[in-house]
């Protein structure tokens, strides 16, 4: 697992909404063409197999083959979540999975994961998991004692386990008290 | 070792049964079972070598069995990778992701050692993912 801390948290740029053509809405539940969907996947399996890494729209909009407008749009009706809160999703999920199976301190989890904080891992985390990252090792090391859970395949595993992040970040913002500077990493989207 | 009983078929929904033909034939092995037409309608079935009593079916979302609104919805979920997670065990898995990487196929995951299992992923050019896995010696298939 790397801790290059070149690794950091992308800054991403937030796209606007398109303003529909002259005359035209799009029809917001027309049905997506299944080979633009395949290269969506591309760029999300990208996602999936280096969380750590810096994902910029035009990154991922170049895996896919389309416009970082096209892209950012596509990709949250495809897959239901911004790319970006997607890949939060996958960090917090891979830094749960380390937590669980590795003595590893805290801090070079939050490294490894793909965050340029502590602090930010950590305030992530709790918006989304509603625990400490330490509260969360304890208790998945205590179940992982009770059920053993190795007939199942790692990655089907972690999925499973996978935060559901939409939910949590709109509740917390809900839940956010008037006035109160919420955390960047919690709210960057495109 | 012949077998009365137990699972024959499970079939993968593809897009195009031409190029998953070439794809699980040309690169990962399997041997055609079964290839049979009738009308806009082909029956399209795989083997793996070691696993005669087992088919693969390679089936495209469409007519006669499904209307066109099913069909397409069929074909989104397997574009997009939500179909069911699929296994297939070998012996060597980074001999296998190192043959298969340099025919083309479309990896998502490096090999990785997990608890002495190595397992890569990779898909189809549907989009269906493969997990493939090496069990550690002495490992419960």
């Amino acid at each position: 697992m790397p801790t290059d801390r070149r690794y950091a948290v992308p800054t991403m740029p937030v796209v606007p909404p398109k303003p529909p053509a002259n005359g035209h809405t799009a029809d917001p539940i027309a049905p997506q063409d299944p080979a633009l969907l395949r290269r969506l996947l591309r760029a999300k399996d990208r996602m999936d197999a280096a969380s750590h890494e810096a994902w910029p729209v035009q990154r991922l909009a170049e895996v896919s083959g389309v416009s970082d407008a096209h892209f950012a749009r596509s990709f949250r009706q495809a897959f239901g979540i911004p790319p970006h809160r997607y890949l939060l999703t996958r960090r917090i999920e891979q830094a749960a999975t380390l937590l669980r199976d590795t003595d590893l301190p805290i801090t070079e989890i939050a490294f490894a994961t793909g965050w340029e904080s502590l602090g930010t891992f950590g305030r992530t985390f709790r918006d989304i998991t509603g625990q400490s990252p330490s509260a969360v090792r304890l208790l998945a090391q205590a179940q992982a004692r009770l059920e053993p859970l190795d007939k199942v395949p790692a990655c089907v595993l972690k999925a499973a386990q996978r935060p559901d992040l939409t939910t949590a970040v709109s509740e917390k913002r809900r839940r956010q008290p008037a006035g109160t500077k919420p955390t960047s990493a919690t709210t960057k989207e495109i | 070792m012949t077998k009365n009983q137990g699972i024959g078929v499970v079939g993968v929904y593809v897009d195009d049964q031409d190029e998953a033909l070439a794809f699980y034939v040309g690169k990962l092995g399997f041997q055609v079972h079964t290839d049979v037409r009738n009308g806009p309608y082909r029956w399209l079935t795989v083997q793996h070598p070691d696993q005669p009593g087992f088919q693969l079916g390679l089936f495209r979302p469409g007519p006669p069995i499904h209307d066109e609104a099913t069909a397409q919805a069929l074909r989104a979920m397997v574009a997009k990778g939500a179909m069911p997670p699929l296994v297939l065990h070998v012996s060597d898995c980074r001999g296998a992701y190192a043959r298969l990487r340099d025919l083309g196929v479309e990896f998502t995951q490096e090999p990785v050692d997990r608890y002495g299992n190595v397992d890569a992923g990779f898909r189809d050019p549907a989009g269906n993912g493969w997990k493939m896995i090496q069990l550690a010696a002495g490992g419960v298939q």
